[in-house]
């Protein structure tokens, strides 16, 4: 019986851990199946943290501070569309300096405005989002293996952890069976014919890119104002990065980026377990080793042993409109 | 805003390559100042503390030069990768991870007479930066996993890895403090403080050392290497035009390979700076970011050493003036300066063009007038 509550205690922390990168990964979709390359959600998704913390703070209100986080990721997305799409600068670059920039100015404005661990102010229970138990969760608690998945594994996350495997099926959706999503595709894999049959690139970029703001600020708002209660420094901690790894590990697919992001989220729940673990033989693995595990299944991934990665045909490059 | 047409061979090279990064630049900063004033603090006093901090004592301007020594080598190892078209955002690891071949060289080798014990160390830095940055050039170049996410997660990996190693393998043991013993003191760099006591100026302590002309020697071997070498030439063929490159018989993995471990080995040297020259001892975290700053050098210097050389100093100057900053107003802390970088990098990366055709068509006007008259 003990196993059997592990287990549901290691799914459950599964389905939470993963939820940014699942936000992120879809978010990363967007972007990068118009043809834009999106390094940048490791930048956005801590200042949504930061927006969400701050904005719920001050208003009293998580709501309002999921809604100035999306409008400030938006107008991110849109400074990197403005830099790469319009100007046709690089777009790697863009990224890095968003989010150079985004760890640098997070941390200077929490600790200008907050004092100098900048930290923001530990929200209070309306100012932040709480666990949602389903209906009727206590009373199937006692049912066997049905009771166990519905009280102790669906029931009782936060409200980010639904929204996240809701967006799924809707990102499937769109990219795959609608007008808007059939254009976004062949805007990433062909721009000039998309021009041709009349659609304009940039607009098609610029819409790629506001979703994807939307999408990164619910990461950013589910790690300061659900999961934890404040903003610290770099609490994106690279998530970002792995986000943009299952999506490419997951072929720009949401179905297969969901698996991957699972997959992270499932080694980061064993990871806390792990540690201090005498494992027979080996004896105990440093700790430090457990902890570099996401960051290594990252680059095991990437490095293509479950076959190779093929993007859009056109990302990364600036698309220049023929007189 | 792109309706201009402006013909490239008519505009002087001083307004390209000395105008345009300046127009940038200012931009950044101005950013720069209204963020300052959103922390609640006034940019005007702020530019006056940095200017003063760098500038106005002899032991603030060694510090300036101290920090410039740093970013000459993050900076030129971002270049010589961006050659080759690859971001290597790994510095930060990299130099970690050259730290380590420091130490382990200088510690092991310390009997050996002082030049002899130095460059083995300053080979240990390159070999051992050069190593890190090999697995992202590999899977990069075999696997197509894109460096940015595996240099990335190699700065991540590189962090666990010097932490093991310094709380359980290398740890001082006498100390609690995550850091190594320190290194015989025969074997140091010779600091600025000890040439300037040679030349009657007193100064009470100064971080810079000998490193700093290895880091003016590593400009020209890098200018050398990128424009009067077949190396070089290759690089920037597979950077420019890879499939034009393989048609040339270049081959494009053999050189992501080599720009890379130059990349990295570059990095690595930092750890020369900071272990045989300051701290003598490996701390915990000690790349504190420049590996980083030097993506922004780089981008500022158009990734060409003469560029990098004054981009460098102003981020010296940004780093020493900065600290006096933070020192003398509270609101301010150093990732102020952290996102100052980010915003000269979005300027003059990023959006290098935005005001470039307007500023190009400007001056080719103002000459043709000029011809005319």
């Amino acid at each position: 019986m003990e196993f059997v509550s592990d287990l549901a205690s290691l799914i459950n922390s599964t389905l939470r851990i993963s939820t940014p990168l699942v936000f992120a990964a879809m978010a990363g979709i967007f972007a990068e199946r118009s043809g834009v390359i999106d390094f940048s959600l490791e930048g956005k998704m801590l200042m949504a943290a930061f927006v969400a913390a701050v904005c719920s703070y001050y208003f009293g209100n998580p709501w309002i501070g999921l809604l100035m986080a999306i409008i400030v990721c938006v107008s991110l997305s849109m400074l990197h569309g403005f830099a790469s799409v319009t100007h046709k600068g690089d777009q790697v670059v863009s990224c890095v300096a968003i989010n150079i920039l985004i760890i640098g100015l997070t941390t200077a404005l929490a600790a200008a405005w907050f004092g100098q661990a900048g930290l923001t102010p530990t929200l209070t229970q309306e100012q932040r989002f709480l666990e949602v138990n389903l209906p009727f969760a206590e009373n199937l608690r006692d049912i066997p293996i049905i009771g166990t998945i519905y009280s102790d594994i669906l029931s009782g996350h936060y409200i980010f952890v639904y929204f996240a495997y809701i967006s799924v099926p809707i990102v499937y959706w769109i990219v795959f069976k609608t007008s808007f999503g059939l254009r976004l595709r062949a805007v990433g894999e062909n721009p000039s014919a998309v021009d041709t049959a009349g659609i304009n690139v940039f607009a098609m970029r610029y819409k790629a890119l506001a979703v994807n703001g939307i999408l990164i600020a619910f990461a950013g708002a589910h790690l300061s104002t659900a999961v934890n209660a404040n903003f610290f420094r770099e609490m994106s901690a690279g998530r970002g990065y792995l986000a943009l790894a299952a999506m490419i590990f997951g072929k720009w697919h949401p179905k297969t980026a969901l698996i991957a992001c699972l997959l992270f989220g499932f080694t980061d729940a064993l990871q806390i377990r792990l540690q201090g673990v005498e494992i027979p033989t080996i004896g105990e693995i440093p700790v430090q080793l457990i902890q570099a595990l996401p960051y290594i299944l990252t680059v095991v991934l990437l490095a293509g042993f479950v076959g190779k990665a093929i993007a859009p045909n056109a990302i990364g490059q600036p698309y220049i409109k023929e007189r | 805003m792109s309706n201009i047409v402006v013909d490239k061979t008519k505009v002087p090279w001083w307004v390209s390559n000395v105008i345009v990064p300046l127009v940038n630049l200012s931009l950044a900063l101005f950013v720069s100042g209204i963020f300052i004033f959103i922390a609640g603090e006034n940019p005007i006093e702020a530019v006056k503390l940095i200017i003063f901090g760098s500038f106005g004592y002899i032991q603030g301007f060694a510090y300036t030069l101290y920090y410039t020594t740093n970013f000459i080598f993050t900076g030129l190892a971002f270049a010589v990768a961006f050659h080759c078209r690859l971001f290597n955002i790994g510095g930060e690891g990299q130099a970690y991870i050259g730290g380590l071949g420091v130490f382990l060289v200088a510690i092991n080798l310390s009997f050996l007479p002082v030049p002899i014990v130095w460059l083995l160390a300053i080979l240990g830095a390159i070999l051992f930066g050069a190593a890190w940055a090999y697995i992202p050039a590999y899977l990069q170049s075999k696997r197509g996993s894109h460096v940015v996410i595996t240099t990335i997660m190699f700065n991540f990996i590189a962090s666990s890895l010097m932490i093991y190693l310094l709380v359980d393998v290398i740890r001082d043991t006498n100390q609690m403090a995550p850091h190594t013993v320190k290194l015989p003191e025969e074997i140091w760099l010779p600091s600025f403080e000890a040439l300037s006591g040679v030349l009657g100026i007193k100064i009470r302590y100064s971080p810079l050392n000998l490193t700093f002309l290895l880091a003016i020697a590593s400009l020209f071997f890098v200018w050398f290497l990128i424009w009067k070498t077949r190396w070089g030439y290759e690089m920037r063929a597979v950077g420019h035009n890879t499939q034009a490159a393989i048609y040339a018989g270049i081959s494009p993995h053999k050189n992501i390979i080599i720009a890379m471990c130059i990349s990295g080995g570059l990095a690595g040297l930092l750890g020369v700076n900071e272990i045989l020259g300051v701290s003598h001892k490996i701390q915990a975290g000690f790349p504190a970011g420049y590996g980083f700053t030097g993506i922004a050098v780089a981008l500022m210097g158009r990734n060409h050493p003469i560029g990098i050389l004054p981009a460098a100093f102003l981020f010296g100057i940004l780093y020493q003036g900065g600290s006096e900053v933070t020192f003398e107003m509270p609101n301010i802390t150093r990732y102020m300066f952290v996102a100052v970088q980010g915003l000269i990098i979005l300027f003059s990366g990023a959006l290098e063009n935005l005001f470039r055709p307007q500023i190009e068509s400007f001056f080719v006007n103002r000459l043709n007038r000029e011809v005319r008259s």
